[in-house]
């Protein structure tokens, strides 16, 4: 999230998608209500905030909003794309910010063009874009960018008007995204359409502010990151980025899915989101050249870009200390250089091809996740070995007996490690809301249960001794990691804590600020974004400053709450925040500010900018401190697939794309099995007629749940939500067992017939079903204990394709085609 | 009801609508039960220490507070509630929330350390110096086998390419932190955790 859960109660204005906060993360969805229960939110004279949400299913949320919009699946960008459309249109948008604060003015390279559905640069055969035409056209002299690059300014056109503006390339590209259109691609009717964007339209007023808020309803596509960035347009046209009620929200599926992502558990990044170096980076210049951005204006502070190195060299500190020194580049050859992309996927893929030996899931089951279980099994299956550390038996601990696998042809040796719960260990968890909080151990461990990181450090102690040994291929970096705890095969929560923070080597302080971490070795910090999480002063993350006295504790009334707890980074409790006041520095609402300039600090929230610099000041940096622009990115460089977020059908799809039948799906959409000579398994709409889509539900986490009585109990077996029309079609009554199949797998259930999904129309007068399967269940749990013979088809992620994002590799979990019949 | 705190009112509230967060209450005080029923749960508590914890489930984040008492020397826990300080639940849970003591105290629990031959049918029960040998060795192996020091440009690479580690979404931070540090050390490539799925 850009900004947190409580605040979401400052907002005017809720659009929702691919989420169901209310059943998804019902305690959050408060401050939804909050809004919308306030008389002094809302478009107009107020009345309280309206929420609008789009989602293929009428759900909890959608029973409390103020308009439901039955959307199509995977199709979001089209929806975002038509609102963009009528925003710029109409001249809705936020004026002056979209001047100054994003890079509308910024001049793009000629040659750069989209036609039938392709953006300038694509290669066919490699599935892959160069993306030379999609810079800016630069002038004058070059500025002196991080480890000796160069970057000359970015060309600008203050009045927006030249035709390769981006704002103009902007109005142009969605100028296809007619209300009709749209339509024809979501299947939400025109004027309900029409009624959204009038009251979204509105939110391009200054003291107007919209949130959007989503889930992995909008990540889980082959199109994932374009469909949030498709958002994040509309977002800065809108002026209502670093706004109190504001931002672009994801709400995350997992206590500590943001924490683990911050600390870089994750192939493309070490914690902190610097890059993994990429071969052919032999220094740490190299990396740095590589991977930190470059200012495209004199006055853009590119805050992060400026620091890369000083980041870096902390990080490999903390981790070498001794053996990280300036001759030898601070041991940047200690760290692995992966050759492609090495994301979730990937591990099963590299196990298919019989390249991958052994894997490690601690709190993961890889059969229930999938995507297309089947194969992840066989994946499993053709492992040496498997490591499960986990405090309850998964499908991945027991995979080798799932129904219908033969365990004497299975050679994979598996070891199931019993773990501890949260319960029994301390630590923070990171909510989405980047607040990191601290909890107490509660309880002793259970049984031989042990702490996940004494497992990987005695694991680590074992390797080491063995390499000691024996020798083996380079033992450097073991032999040189900093174990700098009392008990190197114990080490606490705590010490992994200060060490996280870090600390200036000569004074053996804590760190305070990111802003004081260096190059030259003297610092150390495993993770920059985490300084000032815990200070000579104390673990911040403790604090608990709460409700308890609000006038106390939240003294600027917006719902910060800045000692309770500790929010990344420096505390700051809505990123971007220095575009929530004007060129003078007042906020562009009063009633709401994030921070303003008193005439000589910035105060409010902890400030993004410097405390003290005059934003009258011809110096003064540009509102976005963290990329090389300075300003928000309508169009941005950093996509694979796209500079401007286009809509691309699902690879399973039920239509042709309307906006390029030629070119439907996303043209750099990852096709694992096609890339790795496997035959694509991709179902036709003739076969398999009906979209289908996943999502959990409120007593479900995956896939612990399924190991907690009194919620098995809640929601005792495995079904799937089939619309009330298709049913009657199918002669399914509620209760029946179906069969619901994919070209990769089945799935034996029962229907749950209901009228919260139903038909939409789409171009071609197509009428489309789409079915709603809950993910969970699986032939692990009391469920499948108390229902052996019905458990065997249980797995929802059978039916999912082996396909990732061009962006980021996610699966597309969440639109794909099914057939379904009755089970006679 | 003015005699009453807001942490007192909260205690009622978890006891009676527990899973009900979304649901706007009715004032559970109205009730002659709710006297009864606070006084139960202040005898269930009563001499308990609080310990502050954070629901193990969603990312809002929802602070918990556990009561525990010391019995024969064994800590015991005997409630799980919202924390009504918490400026994210301000003391509400959801279902799972509210059910977190079942989990805390499963008796499903993998009791001990198990291993599972190549072809074989059944579990083993083993100990933990030998799980956690046999896996050392494994992923030395693996690494030797399958390191890759230089590419095929001559870049110095240094990297593991038979070994893969998924995890963390239930990990605390500090636990993420470490396997982080620990996988890229043996040069894992093949890192992730639950973001992406």
């Amino acid at each position: 999230m850009t900004n947190h859960w409580r605040d979401i109660k400052n907002a005017d204005v809720i659009l929702i998608n691919g989420a169901n906060p209310a059943e998804a993360h019902p305690v959050g969805f408060q401050w939804f209500v909050k809004a919308k229960l306030d008389p002094t939110k809302g478009p107009g004279a107020g009345g309280g905030a309206k929420m609008i949400h789009a989602d293929p299913r009428y759900t909890r949320t959608s029973a409390v909003s103020d308009m439901y919009l039955r959307i199509r699946t995977g199709t979001d960008v089209a929806y975002f794309g038509g609102l963009i459309n009528y925003v710029l249109r109409n001249n809705l948008y936020h004026e002056e910010y979209v001047r100054y604060y994003t890079n509308a003015s910024f001049i793009v390279k000629d040659g750069f063009a989209f036609t039938d559905g392709l953006f300038s640069g694509y290669d066919k055969a490699t599935r892959s874009y160069n993306i030379s035409t999609w810079g800016y056209e630069t002038e004058g002299d070059p500025l002196p960018g991080p480890a000796g690059t160069t970057q000359a300014k970015a060309k600008r056109d203050m009045t927006l008007g030249h035709p390769r503006s981006v704002f103009q390339l902007l109005k142009n590209h969605y100028a296809r995204y007619t209300p009709e259109m749209v339509s024809s691609i979501t299947g939400i009717p025109v004027d309900q359409f029409n009624a959204v964007a009038q009251i979204v339209g509105e939110m391009g007023k200054p003291d107007k502010v919209m949130t959007i808020v989503y889930a992995v309803g909008l990540t889980h596509h082959t199109t994932g990151g374009q469909l949030i960035r498709s958002g994040a347009v509309l977002q800065l046209l809108l002026g209502n980025m670093g706004r109190p009620g504001g931002g672009m929200n994801a709400e995350r599926g997992h206590a500590n899915i943001q924490g683990n992502t911050d600390h870089a558990i994750s192939w493309e990044n070490l914690p902190g989101y610097l890059r993994i170096p990429a071969p052919g980076q032999k220094t740490i210049d190299d990396y740095v050249a590589a991977s930190a951005a470059k200012k495209s204006d004199p006055n853009s502070q590119n805050f992060f870009g400026t620091n890369y190195r000083n980041f870096m060299v902390s990080l490999l500190k903390a981790w070498y200390r001794g053996a990280a020194q300036p001759a030898n580049d601070f041991a940047f050859n200690f760290l692995p250089k992966p050759a492609t992309n090495s994301s979730w996927m990937s591990i099963y893929d590299q196990a298919l091809k019989g390249k991958m030996e052994g894997v490690l899931l601690s709190g993961m089951t890889a059969t229930s996740i999938g995507p297309d279980s089947n194969q992840v099994l066989q994946a499993l299956s053709n492992l040496k070995w498997l490591v499960v550390m986990d405090p309850l038996p998964t499908t991945s601990s027991e995979f080798w007996r799932a129904p219908g696998m033969d365990p004497s042809k299975i050679q994979t040796e598996v070891f199931m490690l019993p773990t501890t719960h949260w319960i029994e260990k301390d630590g923070s968890f990171t909510n989405s809301g980047r607040w990191a909080q601290w909890k107490e151990q509660v309880i002793p461990p259970e049984g031989e249960a042990r702490h996940d990181q004494w497992i990987l450090a005695d694991l680590f102690d074992r390797v080491k001794t063995q390499y000691r040994q024996q020798g083996g291929k380079f033992p450097d970096p073991l032999l040189a990691m900093t174990l700098d705890y009392a008990d190197t095969k114990k080490p606490t929560l705590d010490e992994i804590a200060r060490e996280v923070n870090g600390k200036d080597l000569n004074t053996g302080l804590l760190m305070t600020s990111f802003a004081n971490l260096k190059a030259d070795g003297t610092t150390t910090s495993g993770d920059w974004i985490y300084v000032g999480s815990y200070t000579d002063a104390g673990n911040n993350m403790k604090r608990r400053n709460g409700v308890q006295d609000p006038a106390k504790n939240d003294p600027t009334g917006m719902g910060y709450y800045p000692t309770w707890a500790w929010s990344w980074p420096a505390n700051r409790r809505v990123l971007y925040n220095r575009a929530s006041a004007d060129l003078d520095g007042k906020p562009w609402d009063p009633k709401r500010p994030g921070i303003q300039w008193n005439g000589t600090a910035w105060v409010g929230d902890t400030p993004d900018y410097g405390v003290a610099i005059d934003p009258k000041s011809p110096t003064a940096f540009l509102p976005f401190i963290m990329n090389g622009e300075g300003v928000g990115r309508l169009f941005s460089t950093s996509m694979n697939d796209g500079p401007i977020p286009e809509h691309y059908e699902p690879i399973e799809a039920p239509i042709p794309n309307p906006l390029h039948p030629n070119q439907s799906e996303d043209p750099v959409a990852f096709l694992y099995d096609q890339a790795a000579g496997r035959p694509n398994r991709f179902g036709k709409v003739d076969q398999y007629p009906y979209v289908a889509t996943s999502y959990r539900l409120t007593e479900h986490e995956h896939y612990v749940t399924q190991h907690v009585p009194l919620l098995v109990g809640l929601q005792p077996q495995a079904f799937v939500e089939v619309p009330q029309e298709l049913a009657d079609t199918k002669g399914i009554k509620n209760g029946d067992r179906v069969r619901v199949s994919s070209a990769r797998g089945k799935l034996e259930v029962a229907a749950l017939v209901t009228k919260r999904l139903g038909p939409v129309k789409l171009a071609g007068n197509t009428t489309v079903y789409q079915i709603g399967i809950p993910i969970h269940w699986g032939f692990v749990g009391i469920s499948a204990e108390r229902y052996p013979e019905l458990a065997k088809n249980w797995l929802a992620n059978a039916l999912t394709p082996f396909v990732g994002d061009a962006n980021a590799r996610t699966p597309e979990f969440k639109a794909f085609l099914v057939n379904i019949e009755k089970i006679s | 009801m003015t005699e009453i705190t807001r942490r007192e009112f909260l205690k009622l509230g978890a006891a009676g609508t527990a899973g009900m967060a979304i649901v706007p209450l009715a004032n559970p005080l109205g009730f002659d039960l709710a006297a009864a029923k606070k006084r139960a749960l202040d005898l269930r508590i009563a001499g308990a220490k609080e310990v502050h914890s954070v629901c193990p489930y969603c990312a809002v984040g929802c602070g918990l507070i556990a009561y525990t008492k010391e019995v024969n020397g064994t800590t015991q826990l005997l409630q799980i509630e919202g924390d009504p300080d918490s400026p994210i639940n301000e003391g509400r849970l959801c279902p799972k929330g509210a059910t977190a003591m079942q989990l805390a105290t499963s008796s499903r629990r993998v009791d001990k350390p198990y291993y599972r031959a190549p072809g074989s049918k059944d579990w083993e029960p083993k100990s933990w110096d030998f799980m956690l040998d046999k896996i050392a060795q494994n992923i030395k192996a693996s690494r030797d086998n399958t390191f890759v020091a230089q590419d095929a440009n001559g870049n110095i690479v240094n990297r593991t390419e038979g070994v893969a580690f998924a995890g963390g979404a239930a990990f605390s931070s500090e636990e993420g932190y470490f396997a982080a540090k620990v996988m890229r050390t043996l040069g894992v490539v093949h890192i992730e955790q639950q973001a992406r799925v």
